[in-house]
């Protein structure tokens, strides 16, 4: 490896660890760690309603510059992390949360996965089921049915022994 | 019964494509209101301008009146500005500004190049009524009914045409309530 090549390997590497800055500024942290690392971690979980798809802790819009405060303001007066997260689904809804809550609404989003699976599952067992019972059953023909195959097969025996050239798969 | 079976995948994919279709062409930039129905939040703003009161929760009780989300710095605000002139005075309809996260100079400027519609306007620079109310973008507009409850609310700039198929007829719908 050349001298040049490592060069550019380090700089891209070091370019790539550098993409994975979070927005939040010094001057918004809270001066204990603890409480810092909870605002972290609950800021994670909150959604930036202007870009919808990162977290206020990734974000670099205003709103969630205001909101990042706010949730350090709020851990600074001694509220939960539940009570935060209470405040801010009020207000902006349950959009806000980037884990969405296990109730009546969001029961298809959480178990809409399996139920798929096991609809597949289901129909896979019929399947299997029923093929294999038309095979192990073998016979499941009516009489009529029957009769009618014999009644066939006699009047194919019987062309067959008029024209035996041209029917030649025949087994009789 | 056997032919049909073979109408559950083309059912599965119809279904899949409405579901799709719904998701595809609904404007996800648009959230729901957690306010329709509820009283106006509390909140207690002070004037923008000298002359002009400012804006606070019991303002809003008594007539049908909109609450209009607004900045110097908002580009649809200034596009929608010119229908809240027209409206309260043709409709005599009170509309009341919230200037969010805004300078008081520039926003104070921006009124008097602009003309100002708003009967009151409250000054929320750094958005303590703006979470109360769960704005998270300019401009906003809000119905309010009689009893200062939050009826309606609309997201992005209200031009003439949008006010008259959305709003218009819900303030007479609800000027008709007792």
């Amino acid at each position: 490896m050349t001298r040049r090549t490592l060069a550019a390997l380090t700089v891209t590497v070091a370019l790539l660890a550098g993409a994975h800055a979070y927005a939040v500024q010094p001057n918004e942290m809270l001066k204990d760690p603890a409480l810092e690392a909870r605002a972290r971690a609950l800021s994670e979980e909150i959604r930036c309603l202007v870009c919808q798809n990162q977290s206020i802790d990734d974000s670099n819009a205003d709103l969630a510059h205001d909101l990042r405060v706010l949730v350090r303001d709020q851990i600074k007066q001694g509220k939960s992390d539940q009570q935060i997260r209470d405040f801010l689904v009020a207000r902006y809804g349950e959009f806000v949360l980037l884990n969405p809550p296990m109730q009546t609404s969001t029961l298809l989003l959480w178990f809409g996965p399996l139920a798929v699976l096991v609809c597949g599952a289901i129909g896979l067992a019929v399947y299997f089921r029923s093929r294999a019972r038309s095979v192990a059953g073998g016979d499941t023909l009516t009489a009529d049915e029957r009769a009618r195959i014999a009644r066939l097969l006699d009047e194919r025996e019987n062309a067959g022994q008029d024209d035996a050239g041209r029917d030649g798969d025949r087994r009789a | 019964m056997k032919r049909a079976l073979f109408l559950i995948p083309l059912l599965l994919f119809l279904g899949l494509a409405v579901y799709l279709g719904f998701g595809l062409t609904r404007d996800a930039s648009v959230l729901p209101s957690t306010l329709i129905d509820k009283p106006a939040p509390d909140f207690d703003l002070p004037p923008l301008l000298s002359g002009v009161g400012g804006l606070k929760t019991a303002d809003l009780k008594g007539q049908v009146s909109l609450v209009n989300v607004f900045a110097s710095w908002c580009v649809p605000c200034r596009a929608e500005h010119p229908t809240w002139a027209k409206v309260t005075v043709e409709e005599k309809l009170p509309i009341y500004g919230i200037n969010w996260k805004d300078k008081r100079e520039t926003a104070t400027a921006w009124l008097k190049e602009h003309g100002n519609p708003y009967a009151r306007v409250g000054f929320d620079p750094d958005n303590k009524a703006g979470v109360e109310w769960g704005v998270y973008g300019a401009p906003e507009t809000y119905v309010i009914d009689k009893h200062g409850r939050v009826r309606f609310k609309y997201v992005g700039p209200v031009f003439e045409e949008t006010f008259e198929a959305t709003i218009l007829p819900l303030v007479k719908k609800l000027r008709g309530e007792s």
